[in-house]
């Protein structure tokens, strides 16, 4: 029900900037190949990738939409699903799951009923895992909307989310 | 920023004359007696909050009227990246570790104005207890040999004049206005180097096979896609000073005939993507990238293109899919990279380090080059020292140091005098070294004779706690989720050496499973598409 809702909170974005998205995707006409890096913008826009847009991004380009969903569902980095006002991005690499990565993520199933890659029912937090973030002398890291957290501990993971409403 | 120093010669480059006019100039325009204070700005110090601290000293600095002129920048990596923010005060090289916004007014009273040293930001030597004023003294940097490194700490990555005051493109003059192709090619495989992004194969002949290639159009392609877990040694040289990487292949794509290039780097290393992109635009406006780079006639253009995030991309094939928008699924390769790759062309694809390496082979020449390291393998390394070991961060060496000097000398040993239990190389793809081959000098042929293999130089250090059934599992999950599905062989084999080591850790194994994971293991060699899935 409440994902619905956001569906159509999107859908009523998605019609207000109608003429930037199209916009936005008309600039790639000629570069057909760089439709990863229209999927890179559209989510750093809405933080997702609507479905909306990909069936337009489809239909402008040319491109059959079966393949603009494999390419949408093959990278980590897009999701499909709306997500959270605030990622919360805990590194899984070797530095840091030998120093306590996944007890991070354990905790966020445990306090927050967050699983990677779900959102909780208010919309205020996502959880993905990374797979090496490349700060390995300081792990486990976590990286909260883009602020990397270094050394965190299931306590202080608390406490650095406190910040984030 | 002091003084911008692009205003003393405005305009493009023509010549290798009108970059040493430039070069000349930018030196001379450095004022010697001046302090330099450098602060890391590389992802890992800013993690600990370096950004924090250099707006501490822009604010210090512009409010307080010093009474000696202060240079001040915020580089790339220094590679000690535990101990950040680093902040190094030069010209004594004075080396200050967890430095916080609170010590900026103290380090500029006391160190800046009176030359007096603040006792409780030195390091001190676990092994002795002292306190190490210079960085050069500090046992973790002083038995490297920091070739690709050592620009990092020095320079600002975004101001192309801090390079090109270090000799920076000096290597591109050299090549592009004295040296014919065969020449370049020759100066490379004299000098022995080869490939960094893993396997180790020699550039040189990696070169040739492309410049033999048939075809008007080549490309040039620099992997810097980096996925494996504990590596980040690439991001590390991009972020820090992102043209010798441009540098090395603009000499590239003359040797071989290209005019477009691409830099494939992974969408989780920001600051990586954004230094990139302000060095290709400021080497645009010198003319040493473009059309007609410096008046040679020769022209070479670069494009950024973000990764989607997917491990299985830094294999050649995937990498070059997902360059033409597609999945990034690896293929058969019937046919080389360097005679079909992007749209079917000669495509010449080498890793950030590789690349990095070029201006200095071409600047300081192949005899000099060839002596660093051993027989097989030639120049320096870049390893991410990291896990349970005192001093991480990033290590350049010369191949041939063992891993004993590497883990005790420069990591410092093992914290909470733990003991060692083995330490992992080669991300995904390579393996556990155990404690009797710590003596190995490391190279690449040495590697792969102990099983595990140099990949992309990651050098994880495990302790008596950590269990080995544990990374086993952790490392086939790991490949499991990265598999990209489209062979048999990868996808179900994976899944079901994944169940087959969770019913271990859960302590209840079969004796059996041994011989199955055996097979399993013999299988995925013979049968995979790609490297993920091959070892």
């Amino acid at each position: 029900m409440d994902e619905d809702l956001n569906v159509t909170a999107v859908r009523n974005i998605i019609e207000g900037n109608a003429g930037k998205i199209a916009a936005l995707i008309s600039s790639y006409a000629d570069k057909k190949e760089e439709l990863i890096s229209l999927l890179q913008d559209v989510q750093a826009e809405f933080n997702y990738l609507p479905q909306d847009v990909l069936i337009r991004i489809s239909q402008t380009l040319e491109i059959p939409l079966s393949q603009v969903f494999s390419v949408a569902t093959f990278f980590h980095a897009f999701s499909l699903k709306p997500r959270g006002r605030h990622t919360v991005t805990v590194c899984l690499g070797t530095a840091c799951h030998v120093k306590g990565g996944q007890r991070l993520v354990d905790k966020m199933a445990r306090d927050y009923g967050l699983e990677p890659g779900e959102t909780t029912p208010d919309e205020r937090l996502t959880l993905e895992t990374a797979n090496c973030l490349g700060c390995c002398a300081l792990g486990p890291v976590v990286v909260i909307d883009g602020t990397y957290e270094s050394q965190v501990n299931p306590d202080k993971l608390d406490k650095i989310l406190k910040k984030y409403k | 920023m002091p003084e911008k120093q692009s205003t003393l010669l405005k305009k493009k480059l023509n010549s290798a004359a009108d970059l040493e006019t430039l070069r000349r100039a930018l030196l001379a325009a450095k004022d010697k007696s001046r302090v330099n204070i450098a602060v890391c700005g590389g992802t890992g110090c800013r993690a600990s909050g370096a950004e924090a601290v250099v707006k501490a000293f822009r604010e210090e600095i512009a409010k307080n009227g010093l009474k000696v002129k202060v240079d001040f920048k915020e580089t790339g990596c220094h590679g000690f990246c535990e101990r950040g923010p680093v902040v190094v005060i030069g010209p004594e090289r004075i080396f200050y570790q967890h430095v916080k916004p609170e010590d900026v007014p103290e380090i500029l009273a006391e160190t800046i104005a009176a030359g007096k040293v603040v006792e409780r930001l030195l390091y001190t030597d676990p092994a002795t207890g002292k306190k190490i004023t210079r960085e050069t003294d500090v046992p973790f940097y002083n038995k490297q040999t920091r070739l690709l490194l050592g620009a990092n700490g020095e320079i600002d990555p975004r101001e192309i004049d801090q390079y090109l005051a270090a000799g920076g493109y000096a290597a591109l003059g050299k090549a592009l206005l004295t040296m014919t192709p065969p020449q370049i090619l020759d100066e490379i495989k004299r000098a022995g180097l080869r490939g960094r992004g893993g396997g180790g194969f020699p550039t040189a002949r990696k070169w040739q096979s492309c410049m033999d290639a048939e075809g008007d159009i080549k490309y040039v392609i620099c992997n810097a896609d980096e996925g494996d877990p504990g590596s980040y040694q690439d991001r590390s040289i991009l972020e820090g000073n992102p043209h010798s990487v441009i540098e090395g292949m603009i000499i590239g794509a003359y040797t071989i005939g290209s005019s477009q290039g691409y830099i494939y780097v992974r969408n989780e290393y920001p600051l990586a993507v954004e230094h990139a992109r302000q060095a290709i635009k400021q080497a645009l406006e010198y003319g040493l990238l473009g059309d007609d780079i410096l008046g040679s006639g020769f022209s070479f253009h670069i494009t950024i293109n973000k990764g989607g995030g997917a491990f299985v991309c830094g294999e050649s094939s995937a990498l070059i899919a997902s360059l033409e928008g597609k999945i990034g699924e690896p293929r058969a390769k019937y046919t080389h990279m360097a005679e079909k790759g992007l749209w079917d062309r000669p495509s010449l694809l080498n890793n950030v380090k590789t690349w990095a390496n070029v201006p200095l082979i071409i600047n300081r020449g192949a005899d000099w080059y060839a002596k660093i390291g051993t027989a097989g393998s030639k120049g320096t390394m870049v390893f991410s020292l990291v896990g349970k070991i005192n001093n991480s961060g990033l290590v350049e060496v010369p191949f041939g140091i063992t891993l004993r000097e590497m883990i005790y000398d420069i990591g410092g040993g093992i914290p909470g005098g733990k003991k060692f239990k083995a330490v992992q190389t080669g991300g995904p793809s390579g393996g556990c070294i155990p404690e009797q081959y710590l003596d190995t000098p490391v190279d690449f042929d040495e590697l792969t004779k102990l099983g595990s293999m140099m990949g992309s130089g990651g050098i994880i250090v495990m302790d008596e706690d950590t269990c080995m059934v544990d990374v086993a599992r952790y490392f086939i999950e790991f490949l499991k989720g990265e598999s990209c599905g489209k062979c048999v062989p990868c996808r179900e084999g994976l899944s079901k050496l994944s169940e087959i080591l969770d019913r271990i850790v859960r302590g209840r194994g079969k004796p059996e499973d041994l011989d199955v994971m055996t097979d399993i293991g013999a299988i995925l060699d013979i049968g995979a598409l790609c490297a993920l899935g091959r070892s």
